[in-house]
C-alpha cells in the first residue's frame, strides 16, 4: 500500500503547514483519507476489525501529531474507529442472529438439545434489542423469566462469535470492510451536509425583526442565516470583522449577496452594540466534552458581553466538531500563535529595537493567538445536526459518536476486541 | 445698611421660627450669640433648626460670623435664585421670606428689594472667582466624598473671607449706580422669567416691574468690585459657601435645578432642525450613504470630500477667524486627535481669535464676543463633534466672557480672557495630568504587567514616569482597528526602552491571564460613573473584570460631565466607514472594495463606547483617586468652580 502512504504523507504535510483551514474541510479530507486507508488494508481472516482498527489508529496517530490543535482530525479518527467497532458488532450479532434464525426456526421446542450457540445468539440479539429499547414496565416489575437468559451472554457471546466467525469467514471478511466503507461514506456525507441539517432549524430560532450578531466567518452560520432569510424572515445581522483575519468581511459580503441586511462593525464595537442585539450566533472550532467551545479568537469577549446583557449565545456545530476530550488550560494548550506579521509589519518596528546591544530578551513581543476558549457557562445553546442541546448535555452527545476505548488514540491498544 | 436690615428682619423670623427674632431697629444683638460662637452654630444649626425644606440655604448661611449680612444674602437667594415668586410660594414653609419681602415691596420699599438683588449679584460674582481655592483644596475635597464634610470645610473657610465679604458689600452699595446697563442674553431670559412668574403669581404689574428692575442690574453691579480686586482669592473662599448654599442644598430652587440639566443634544433624525442647522453651516457636508438605521440620530457625512473645498476657501471665509479655521480643518482631517490635544488646540485658537478681536461699534464686547465664539463653536462642530471636555472648556470661556465687568476696556478684557484661557490649559489639563501621573504611579509595583488600550496620553505619561522612576514592569499594549492608535503608543514606549507586548483586542482573553492591572484613558466620565471612552474600552474593562484584574481609569476632572448614559448608542460619534472596509497593510482583505454600491450593506465605525461603572475599580483624577460612585460628587463640586472660574 505504497500509494496510501503517499496520500497520508501528503495530507500530514498539509496539516503541518496549516494548508487546510476550517474544521469541516479538515474532517472531510481526513475521513476520505481514512476511507482509502481502510480500502487498501489487507484484512486477515481472524480478527479483521482489530486489523482495521490498528491500521486506522496508526495513521490517526500521525495525523493528530501533525496538527494537534486541529481537533477535528482526532474526532474523525475516533469516529472511524467507533464505526469499525460498531460494524463489527452489528455484523457479529447479525451473523449470529442469522445462524440462530436458521436453527431456531425448526427446533423451537427442543431447546434441551445441545445448541449452545443458538441460544446464545438469541440471547445476544435480545441483549442488543434490550439496549436499544427501554425495558417494559412489566419486565421491571415482575422479573419475567425469559429475560433471565440475558446474564450469561457475556460468557457465551465470545465463543459464539468465534464459532460463527469460523462458519463463514470469507463472506464476512469482505462484508466488514464493505460495511465500514459504506458507513464512512455516510459519515463523509454527513460532514458535507451537516450545515443543511443545522440550517433547517433556523426558523425555530430566528424571528422576524431580530438583530443577530456574529463574529468572523463560518459556513454554518452563513447557511443558517440564509435559511432563515429564505423562510421570509426579515432580520438584520451585525458582523464583527474578526481581526486579524477579517473573515467577517467575507461573511458580510456573502450575506449581502444573499440579500440580508448586514452591518459590519469592528470587534471593539461589539460591547457597544450588543445591547441592541437579540441573539449571538457563532460557529465553533471545536466543542469540548464539558460543553466548552474552542472558537475563533475574540469570541470569549463576545460571550462575556452577551452574558452581561443576557443575550443568548448560540453556537452552531456539526457533529464532527464534538470532541470527546475534556479541556485543560485550553487557552494555551489548545491554542496556536499565528504570525505577528498579521498585526505589525516586520520592518515597521525594526528601527525601534536595538539589536546591537545584544540583550537577552527583545523589548517587543507580539501575541497573535488563533483561538479562544469559551467556558460552558457562557454558552446558552448548541445547535448541532441532531438538534439543540444544552452545554451540560454535550458529554452524553459525545457518547453516541465515540467509544470509550478510543479516547486516547496515541496509546497502543492493549488488544483489539 | 441699617435700613436694609430692618425690612429683612421682618421677614426673617418667619422663616426660621427660632428665637433669633429681633425687632427692626437693632438687629445686631439678636445675632451676636451666633457670631460669638460660630463653630457651634456651624455644626449645630443643621441639627437644631430643622427647617422643613430648603435647609441648606439657611443652615449654611447662618454659621458665617458676620451673620447679619451673610444671612440676608442667604435669605435673598430664595427669590433670586428662582426669579419666581410662584415657585417659591409653592415651596411652603421656609419661603415666607419672599412673599413678605414682596409685601414690603408693594408697600413702596423699592430700593430695599433692589439692594437685596445687588447683594446677591455680587455673591454671584464671588462665585465666579472661585476656582483658585477650589483647585488648591481639590484633593481633600474629593477624598471626602460626603457632602457634609465638604460643606463644613468650606464653611470654615468662610471664616477668613467673611471680612472681605463685608467690605465687598459696602463697596457694592456705593457702586450700585450703573443700573440700566446692557443686558446679556441670560439676563434677559431671567427678566422674562421673572415677569412671567410675576404674572402667574397674580400680582400687579408694578411689582413685576420691580422685580425686573431688580433683575436687570445683576450683571452690571459686579464690574466695579471685580475691577478693584481682580481675581480675589480671599473673597472667593467665602463665595464657595454661597454657591454651596445654592447647589449643595437638599432642595435647590427649581430654576437652578432646571439649569443643571444639560440641554438635550441635537438629534439628527429630526429633519427640520437639521435643515435649520444646515442653513448656517460653513462646512457643507454631504450625508453618507448606507447609514445604519440605529444611528440615524447621529450625524454621518461623507468623509474627505469637503476638505479640499474648504482648504481652497481658506482666504475667502469672512466669518471664521483663520486660526479657528485651521484648527477646524485639522479636526476634519484627523490631524489632531485625542481629547486633550483637541481641547488645547481649540482653546489656543480661541485665544488667537480673541486677541485679534475688536468690538464692532454699537455692540458690547461681552455679547458680541459670545456670539462670535458660538459661531466658531458651531464651525468646530461641523468639522467634528465636540468632545465633552471641549464642551466644558467652552462653557468655561463663555461664563468668563459674560462675567467680564463692563467697565473694563476692550484691551483689558481681552487680556483677562487670554490669561483665563492660559490658566485653564495649565491648570485643568497640563497640571491635572501631572497630578494624575503622580497618583497613578503609586499603584504600579515592581513585577506588574500593565495593560494599556489604544493610545491615551495620560496613560502614556504614567508608564513613562514609572519607568523613569526605575520601576520594573511590563506593558501590554492592546490595539484595535481601524485607528490602530496602539501602534503609535507602542513605538514611543519601545523607543523609551519599556518592555512591551503588542496584541489586538480579540486576543484579550488570552493575554489577560498575565496582566495585573489595566490602565485606561477616558474621553469623559459621566455622573452615573459610566466612562465614555474610545470604542473597545468597555470590552477591555469587561474582560479584565471577568479575570479579576483591577481597572484604573485615568481622566482629568475637566472631562467629567453631569450627563448620564447607559449605553453607547444614544450618544456617540461615527467615524469614516471606509476605514473599516480597508485594512491597512493587508491587500488580501479586499472583499468590500465597492461596498457603497450594495444597499444592504452598512459599515459602522463607532468612535466611543460607554463602560458601565461596575467594571471600574478606580478613577484616577486630579482630585485624587475615587471610586466611580463618587463621580457625581466631583461633578457637582467641579462644575461649580468650573463654571464660575
Amino acid at each position: 500500500m505504497p500509494d496510501v502512504q503517499v496520500l497520508v504523507n501528503d495530507f500530514i504535510n498539509k496539516l503541518r503547514k496549516r494548508k487546510i483551514e476550517g474544521s469541516q474541510a479538515t474532517s472531510r479530507q481526513t475521513a476520505e483519507l481514512l476511507r482509502s486507508v481502510i480500502s487498501q488494508t489487507r484484512v486477515p481472516y481472524t480478527n479483521q476489525a482489530g486489523a482495521l482498527i490498528d491500521a486506522v489508529r496508526a495513521v490517526g496517530e500521525q495525523l493528530i501529531a501533525a496538527n494537534p490543535v486541529e481537533l477535528a482530525v482526532g474526532n474523525i479518527v475516533r469516529r472511524v474507529l467507533h464505526i469499525i467497532r460498531e460494524e463489527d458488532l452489528s455484523l457479529a450479532t447479525a451473523a449470529v442472529a442469522g445462524l440462530g434464525l436458521s436453527s431456531v426456526s425448526d427446533d423451537e421446542d427442543d431447546s434441551e438439545r445441545d445448541n449452545h450457540p443458538v441460544l446464545s445468539a438469541a440471547v445476544v440479539a435480545a441483549a442488543a434489542r434490550s439496549t436499544l429499547r427501554p425495558p417494559s414496565l412489566q419486565t421491571l416489575l415482575e422479573d419475567v423469566p425469559d429475560s433471565g437468559a440475558v446474564p450469561h451472554t457475556s460468557s457465551s457471546g465470545g465463543d459464539s462469535e468465534g464459532k460463527s466467525k469460523s462458519a463463514d469467514k470469507s463472506s464476512r471478511s469482505r462484508k466488514l470492510k464493505h460495511d465500514v466503507i459504506e458507513a464512512l461514506n455516510e459519515l463523509i456525507q454527513d460532514i458535507t451536509t451537516c450545515h443543511e441539517l443545522i440550517a433547517e432549524q433556523a426558523v425555530e430560532h430566528i424571528h422576524q425583526n431580530e438583530v443577530i450578531l456574529t463574529l468572523g466567518s463560518s459556513r454554518t452560520v452563513l447557511e443558517f442565516l440564509c435559511a432563515a432569510k429564505e423562510k421570509k424572515r426579515s432580520f438584520r445581522v451585525f458582523v464583527a470583522e474578526g481581526a486579524p483575519r477579517y473573515q467577517g468581511h467575507l461573511l458580510a459580503k456573502d450575506l449581502v449577496t444573499r440579500g440580508l441586511q448586514t452591518t459590519l462593525i469592528t470587534d471593539s464595537a461589539v460591547f457597544a452594540m450588543i445591547s441592541r442585539v437579540n441573539m449571538v450566533i457563532v460557529g465553533a472550532h471545536a466543542v469540548m466534552a464539558n460543553g466548552g467551545v474552542i472558537a475563533p479568537v475574540g469570541l470569549n469577549m463576545v460571550a462575556l458581553a452577551a452574558q452581561r446583557h443576557a443575550v443568548p449565545f448560540v453556537v452552531l456545530a456539526g457533529s464532527h466538531k464534538l470532541c470527546p476530550l475534556y479541556p485543560h488550560n485550553p487557552e494555551v494548550l489548545l491554542n496556536e500563535l499565528r504570525s505577528p506579521s498579521e498585526l505589525l509589519d516586520f520592518g515597521e518596528f525594526s528601527d525601534c529595537m536595538d539589536f546591537g546591544t545584544g540583550t537577552a530578551s527583545p523589548l517587543l513581543h507580539v501575541v497573535n493567538p488563533t483561538f479562544d476558549y469559551v467556558p460552558p457557562k457562557l454558552v446558552s445553546l448548541f445547535i448541532t445536526d441532531t438538534g439543540g442541546h444544552n452545554p451540560s448535555y454535550v458529554y452524553r452527545l459525545i457518547a453516541d459518536y465515540y467509544s470509550a476505548d478510543d479516547l486516547v488514540v496515541q496509546r497502543r491498544p492493549p488488544t483489539a476486541s | 445698611m441699617e435700613a436694609r436690615r430692618a425690612s429683612r428682619t421682618v421677614s426673617d423670623p418667619k422663616v426660621r421660627h427660632v428665637g433669633f427674632f429681633t425687632p427692626d431697629p437693632n438687629p445686631q444683638p439678636g445675632w451676636n450669640p451666633l457670631a460669638s460662637d460660630p463653630p457651634v452654630s456651624n455644626s449645630l444649626s443643621p441639627v437644631i433648626i430643622p427647617p422643613p425644606r430648603q435647609p441648606a440655604d439657611r443652615t449654611a448661611a447662618v454659621p458665617v460670623p458676620e451673620t447679619g449680612v451673610r444671612r440676608q444674602t442667604g435669605a435673598d437667594q430664595v427669590p433670586v435664585g428662582s426669579y419666581n415668586p410662584s415657585e417659591s410660594l409653592l415651596g411652603s414653609s421656609p419661603v415666607p421670606s419672599s412673599p413678605s419681602s414682596r409685601v414690603g415691596l408693594a408697600g413702596g420699599e423699592f430700593s430695599e428689594e433692589s439692594n437685596g438683588w445687588f447683594r446677591r449679584s455680587d455673591s454671584g460674582k464671588f462665585a465666579s472667582s472661585l476656582p483658585d481655592t477650589m483647585v488648591e483644596r481639590a484633593p481633600e475635597n474629593s477624598a471626602s466624598a460626603a457632602p457634609v464634610l465638604e460643606s463644613k470645610k468650606s464653611v470654615e473657610a468662610t471664616g477668613k473671607g467673611g471680612k472681605a465679604v463685608v467690605e465687598e458689600q459696602n463697596e457694592v452699595q456705593s457702586s450700585s449706580k450703573p443700573l440700566k446697563a446692557k443686558t446679556t442674553k441670560a439676563e434677559r431670559r431671567a427678566l422674562q422669567e421673572a415677569q412671567r412668574a410675576a404674572k402667574a403669581s397674580g400680582k400687579e404689574g408694578n411689582k413685576s416691574a420691580a422685580v425686573s428692575q431688580g433683575a436687570a442690574p445683576v450683571k452690571p453691579v459686579k464690574q466695579p468690585s471685580q475691577k478693584k480686586d481682580g481675581p480675589p482669592v480671599s473673597v472667593s473662599v467665602s463665595v464657595s459657601v454661597v454657591s454651596f448654599d445654592k447647589k449643595g442644598g437638599d432642595r435647590p430652587p427649581e430654576k437652578e435645578r432646571k439649569k443643571d440639566v444639560p440641554a438635550p443634544r441635537m438629534q439628527f433624525d429630526d429633519k427640520s432642525r437639521v435643515q435649520k442647522a444646515k442653513k448656517h453651516a460653513v462646512v457643507k457636508q454631504t450625508e453618507a450613504r448606507n447609514r445604519v438605521e440605529l444611528f440615524r440620530h447621529l450625524p454621518q457625512y461623507e468623509h474627505g470630500t469637503q476638505l479640499p473645498d474648504l482648504e481652497s476657501k481658506f482666504f475667502q471665509l469672512d466669518p471664521v477667524h483663520p486660526a479657528i479655521y485651521k484648527v477646524g480643518l485639522q479636526y476634519l482631517a484627523g490631524d489632531i486627535s485625542g481629547g486633550n490635544a483637541r481641547c488645547i488646540a481649540m482653546l489656543q485658537a480661541f485665544k488667537e481669535a480673541i486677541e485679534d478681536y475688536s468690538t464692532p461699534q454699537e455692540k458690547t464686547l461681552a455679547r458680541d464676543l459670545t456670539a462670535k465664539i458660538s459661531s466658531y463653536v458651531s464651525f468646530f462642530i461641523e468639522c467634528r463633534p465636540l468632545s465633552i471636555g471641549m464642551g466644558n472648556a467652552i462653557r468655561f470661556l463663555k461664563t468668563r466672557i459674560s462675567d467680564l465687568p463692563l467697565t473694563l476696556s476692550e484691551s483689558e478684557a481681552k487680556a483677562a480672557l487670554c490669561s483665563d484661557i492660559e490658566h485653564f490649559i495649565n491648570e485643568k489639563i497640563i497640571l491635572a495630568d501631572k497630578v494624575i501621573v503622580r497618583h497613578a504611579v503609586t499603584k504600579i509595583r515592581d513585577g506588574d504587567v500593565l495593560l494599556a488600550y489604544g493610545s491615551s496620553c495620560v496613560v502614556e505619561m504614567i508608564l513613562l514616569y514609572a519607568h523613569e522612576m526605575g520601576k520594573q514592569f511590563r506593558v501590554v499594549v492592546v490595539d484595535s482597528r481601524p485607528k490602530l492608535e496602539g501602534q503609535a503608543l507602542l513605538r514611543r514606549l519601545v523607543a523609551k526602552g519599556l518592555s512591551c507586548t503588542y496584541s489586538h483586542i480579540n486576543a484579550l482573553s488570552y493575554i489577560m491571564h498575565e496582566v495585573t492591572k489595566v490602565f485606561l484613558g477616558a474621553a469623559s466620565v459621566l455622573s452615573n460613573g459610566t466612562v465614555y471612552s474610545r470604542v473597545g474600552t468597555a470590552s477591555v474593562a469587561m474582560v479584565a473584570n471577568a479575570f479579576h484584574v483591577p481597572v484604573l481609569i485615568c481622566c482629568e476632572a475637566y472631562k467629567f460631565h453631569e450627563r448620564v448614559q447607559l449605553d453607547s448608542i444614544c450618544f456617540n460619534e461615527l467615524g469614516d466607514p471606509d476605514a473599516i472596509a480597508k485594512v491597512s497593510g493587508r491587500t488580501d482583505v479586499n472583499y468590500l472594495n465597492n461596498w457603497a454600491n450594495k444597499e444592504n450593506l452598512q459599515l459602522l465605525n463607532l468612535m466611543y463606547d460607554a463602560t458601565p461603572s461596575d467594571y471600574i475599580s478606580m478613577i484616577v483624577t486630579d482630585y485624587g483617586m475615587i471610586p466611580p460612585t463618587s463621580v457625581p460628587v466631583i461633578v457637582r463640586e467641579y462644575r461649580r468652580d468650573h463654571v464660575f472660574i
